[in-house]
């Protein structure tokens, strides 16, 4: 009985049904394509993106961070090893170590080790001086444990414009309290002769170890 | 596992190592072995908005006897590791591993007696990569780290060279206490007295 109701195909639906899928394909040849051409175009990320972590500087060069451990407190991987070390007014000549930040303590060693990091940001929240901030980059992957460890050095920003590399004192007239507040803007004469004196050289030309 | 591990050590190989590279490096089949959160950001790398299949990682197999490439995302718990092993050794040769996310690389937050601390004690990886879990992009950028290595692997006589030579490094590089501390623990002894540097 069905088979009395059922119709004869149209030639159209007899001669061309088979092939009717065929169709959504040649479609989408005229679609934009929505794929990321990932290695030459990559999409930016959202600008707060949780990328490689950056330990950033005054504006006069001197290191922001405290050596506080903060952020290897509050980090729940045990990704953070810090290791703080007192500034050292003392002349150099006379055995002083050098003043690395302003105020008392900066942080000698830090090393994250990038293979435990979830990169959650609780480290940048948990940072009082912001020091600790994240960038948008993210091509971390290496072939080996040892190289995703990443020391102070791969971490540090390099030095802009008017930066002057540590150690060298804080600008002349300043305290701790006006470094936070604003009110320095780049480095002195004073210190740059200073950094010039022990270093042999201004450092915004010197190329930064950039890890990348 | 063909006819080109045959030849003889030599112009013919150096030739015949050029084009497999490029051969292999251009048709990376990958097994799923997708075990946690890390599994979705490699399935969302397999869709149209990333795309494996431009790198000719056609095909995410279940099974790995026709695999290259093991990609490990997510936590391998103590219970998963001989099963991953395994499937690795189900795998022909050549193979390679990415260990995707800290959770396969070295047990990333997850230090406790549950987790496997890294894939590396159960199969070797070629390619560690952070993340929590990492983004699509950057397992793509692993890929083509892997994708370097795959192409400039050594074929025959030169690969069996190379284990030899990697083997013999290993076994001459000076032992872990020999090397310099990454971070000086005992620099409190050497500082002034009346100077802690740790405290």
């Amino acid at each position: 009985m069905a088979d009395e109701m059922r119709r004869e195909p149209t030639f159209f639906a007899k001669h061309f049904g088979p092939v009717g899928g065929f169709g959504i394909t040649f479609k989408q040849q005229f679609k934009k394509v929505i794929t990321e051409e990932y290695p030459e175009q990559p999409r930016p990320t959202q600008p707060r993106f949780h990328g490689r972590h950056q330990l950033n500087r005054h504006p006069d060069g001197l290191e922001k961070w405290v050596g506080c451990e903060l952020c290897a407190w509050a980090c729940p991987a045990d990704a953070i090893l810090v290791e703080g070390a007192g500034n050292d007014d003392t002349p150099l000549e006379e055995g002083g170590t050098g003043r690395f930040s302003p105020g008392e303590r900066y942080g000698r060693i830090y090393q994250i080790n990038y293979l435990r990091c979830i990169l959650c940001g609780l480290c940048i929240e948990a940072c009082p001086t912001r020091a600790l901030t994240m960038t948008n980059f993210y091509e971390l992957a290496d072939d080996t444990r040892g190289k995703l460890i990443y020391t102070k050095e791969q971490l540090l920003a390099p030095l802009e414009e008017g930066m002057v590399r540590p150690p060298h004192p804080m600008v002349a007239g300043m305290k701790e309290r006006d470094y936070y507040q604003g009110k320095v803007s780049g480095a002195t004469e004073d210190q740059r002769t200073y950094a010039e004196s022990i270093q042999g050289h201004t450092d915004t030309d010197e190329p930064e170890v950039e890890a990348s | 596992m063909g006819i080109e591990e045959k030849l003889p050590a030599g112009f013919a190989l150096t030739t015949v190592e050029t084009i497999a590279g490029l051969a292999r490096k251009t048709s990376v089949w990958p097994v799923t072995f997708g075990l946690a959160c890390c599994a979705i950001e490699m399935m969302a790398t397999g869709t149209a908005d990333y795309d494996f299949d431009r790198f000719g990682m056609i095909r995410f197999s279940a099974t790995p006897r026709q695999a290259d490439l093991m990609i490990v995302a997510g936590r391998v718990s103590q219970k998963m590791a001989p099963v991953l092993r395994q499937v690795y050794d189900q795998m022909p040769n050549p193979k390679w591993v990415i260990a995707m996310g800290v959770c396969a690389s070295s047990g990333g937050m997850f230090n406790n007696y549950a987790i496997v601390q890294g894939v590396d004690h159960v199969v070797p990886v070629d390619v560690y990569l952070p993340g929590c879990p990492p983004r699509p992009e950057m397992l793509l950028n692993a890929c083509i780290e892997i994708h370097k290595q795959v192409r400039a692997a050594p074929l025959g006589v030169d690969r069996v060279a190379a284990a030899h030579a990697a083997e013999e490094a290993a076994l001459s590089a000076p032992s872990l206490t020999a090397l310099p501390p990454t971070h000086d623990h005992l620099a409190h002894l050497a500082a002034p007295s009346g100077k802690n540097l740790l405290a």
